[in-house]
């Protein structure tokens, strides 16, 4: 029953306004208002990118992608994300897996704790990293008499990703573990399951769902972050560059295609990101709604 | 009173889930060696400048300047997103139009983007000769190359944490409120800014913490559209980039201490604002 309490004038069989939704021109209004922001801030940076990629054709897109250092730059990438994701999936289980499933004392300090590198600037996540391994530092001298490289090399590159990453895995895990509680393992381990039968077959296949969420979002920053990566990889080029840095070089000498195309492969990997994850939102809401409270 | 009642001090509740030690375990050391460790070597290396160099250091000109823009520049670019983050969340919640799932899904797209394809993507489109840029030069505005700049590659990054902190609470506003006012004789915009806006008030906070302290921090975005000039357009992250690579490490220390503070003193206001919400909303934002 929709009696019109408010408006004044002309209703439409269709939409009779009631008294606890808007006018239709605040409506229209308000809707427009979202989507010209949206087209403005959103959409144009994201056509941007793929028309400048294009500007000469798809065929130099190819031929530029095909460049030896932004090949390299692209396999560094891919190395990266492929330590870094799996180290911070362990993590995030045994986390969720400590702070989910039992009372301690100390818990919510920890899982503050956990979600410290989030409130840390990129460039100073870097920036610690330099400080710990550099020249100057305790263990840096040793690192150099061993004839170790972690600074300016590999393991920096991905040593400040995983810092970067950390707590995306977590975060996901802890609320969906705790709304799912203990009964299913309980019953497990009644039933004469062991630990680990019951964490393969009954909390895995719950909240593997919300784990592939994680490790989406997880491997997005993984393979996007700049900040923290450029203060540790002393770019070198064709050795230490990863995609985002290598946008950043090209860009700075004005090979604006070449950037773009690079800066293109990776605005791809984010569609596809935001692809799956509103697939997983709509098929599993369930399990995910839990965490979408950032 | 007998011993049976005494309850002892324990660390954790008895529970028959096995696991627990590994797991902890695995969790602590994971913790401590890469990010409790690192950040405490920061923590020891300001220290060890001793307090009359740190605050020459912390409050030379240049870096003084750099951090008045990184938080001026991040609180104007929160404030924007407040508004139209506030506006979109209540377009996605309560109307239905063509496209609302994909609008719904690309508000994250700042989320999945890496920011250095947003820096130059940006400016790109901002640039005298670009898409928006030509669009507005002959007006006289300039955002490339600007504070302006910076605050337009803030409100990219920062919208998503508004939305997203606001659109759930949304969701779970309870109709008969709005009801209840409207019987009451309220118009429906008394309804809006008397009822549910108050309501509302600690997840927009909230966001707006998050937005802001995002945006303090914000390095990839910024330095392609800003210019970088310093005392002008240079934010504090690069100031860090830029004393790195002269090799000073005392100065570049100090400055991410003091930024490591602040945006600590942030995540406790947050946590604060969300433990008040609790209390006077019954939910945490």
């Amino acid at each position: 029953m929709a009696h019109d309490f408010t408006s004044t004038g002309h209703h439409t069989s269709e939409t009779v306004r009631t008294a606890t939704s808007e006018s239709r021109l605040a409506r229209y209004g308000l809707i427009a208002t979202a989507l010209c922001f949206v087209a403005l801030f959103l959409l144009l940076p994201l056509a941007v990118v793929f028309t400048e990629a294009l500007r000469n054709g798809p065929g130099e897109f190819l031929t530029v992608l095909r460049d030896p250092e932004t090949f390299s730059a692209i396999r560094l990438t891919l190395l990266v994300a492929a330590i870094a994701v799996p180290l911070n999936l362990v993590f995030g289980v045994c986390a969720a897996w400590a702070i989910a499933k039992y009372e301690f004392k100390g818990k919510a300090f920890l899982t503050t704790l956990i979600d410290l590198p989030f409130s840390v600037s990129p460039v100073v996540s870097g920036l610690i990293f330099v400080l710990l391994f550099g020249s100057h530092s305790l263990i840096g001298p040793w690192l150099q008499s061993h004839g170790i490289q972690i600074l300016f090399a590999v393991p920096g590159i991905v040593i400040a990703t995983v810092f970067i990453t950390f707590p995306f895995v977590a975060r996901e895990l802890i609320p969906l573990m705790q709304e799912q509680g203990t009964s299913d393992e309980e019953a497990a381990l009644s039933l004469g399951a062991s630990g680990w039968q019951t964490f393969w077959y009954v909390t895995l296949p719950n909240i593997k769902w919300g784990l592939l969420y994680g490790v989406l979002l997880c491997n997005a920053r993984a393979m996007g972050e700049f900040g923290a990566v450029s203060v540790v990889s002393g770019h070198i080029r064709g050795l230490t560059n990863t995609m985002p840095l290598q946008v950043e070089i090209l860009y700075n000498e004005y090979n604006f295609v070449a950037a773009f195309a690079v800066a293109a492969l990776l605005a791809l990997l984010a569609l596809v990101t935001l692809i799956l994850k509103t697939l997983l939102e709509m098929k599993f809401s369930a399990q995910i709604a839990a965490s979408r409270r950032h | 009173m007998t011993a049976r009642t005494v309850r002892r001090w324990q660390f954790r509740q008895p529970s028959v889930i096995p696991g627990f030690g590994l797991a902890l375990g695995v969790t602590l050391s994971w913790l401590f060696l890469i990010v409790l460790i690192p950040l405490s070597g920061l923590a020891l290396r300001s220290s060890a400048l001793g307090w009359e160099k740190f605050w020459s250091l912390a409050t030379d000109e240049r870096t003084l300047n750099a951090l008045r823009i990184s938080f001026g520049t991040a609180f104007a670019a929160a404030a924007v997103n407040v508004v139209f983050g506030v506006i979109l969340a209540w377009v996605l919640v309560r109307y239905r139009f063509p496209g609302k799932r994909i609008i719904d899904a690309v508000v994250d797209l700042p989320f999945a983007l890496p920011t250095a394809v947003a820096g130059i993507a940006l400016t790109t489109l901002y640039a005298p000769n670009g898409w928006i840029g030509s669009l507005i030069t002959p007006l006289g505005i300039k955002v490339a190359f600007t504070p302006l700049g910076i605050v337009i590659a803030l409100v990219f990054v920062g919208l998503p944490f508004v939305v997203r902190t606001v659109q759930p609470i949304m969701e779970e506003i309870d109709k008969e409120v709005e009801e209840a006012a409207a019987t009451l004789g309220a118009t429906r915009f008394q309804t809006i800014s008397r009822v549910l806006l108050p309501g509302l008030a600690p997840a927009v906070l909230t966001g707006f913490a998050l937005a802001f302290a995002r945006g303090v921090g914000e390095y990839g975005s910024v330095i392609f559209i800003a210019g970088n000039l310093p005392y002008v357009s240079e934010i504090a992250p690069l100031l860090i980039v830029i004393r790195l690579e002269e090799f000073n490490y005392p100065a570049a220390t100090a400055i991410a201490a003091v930024m490591l503070v602040i945006s600590f003193a942030m995540l406790l206001i947050i946590n604060l604002i969300q433990a008040w919400s609790r209390r006077r909303y019954g939910y945490g934002a």
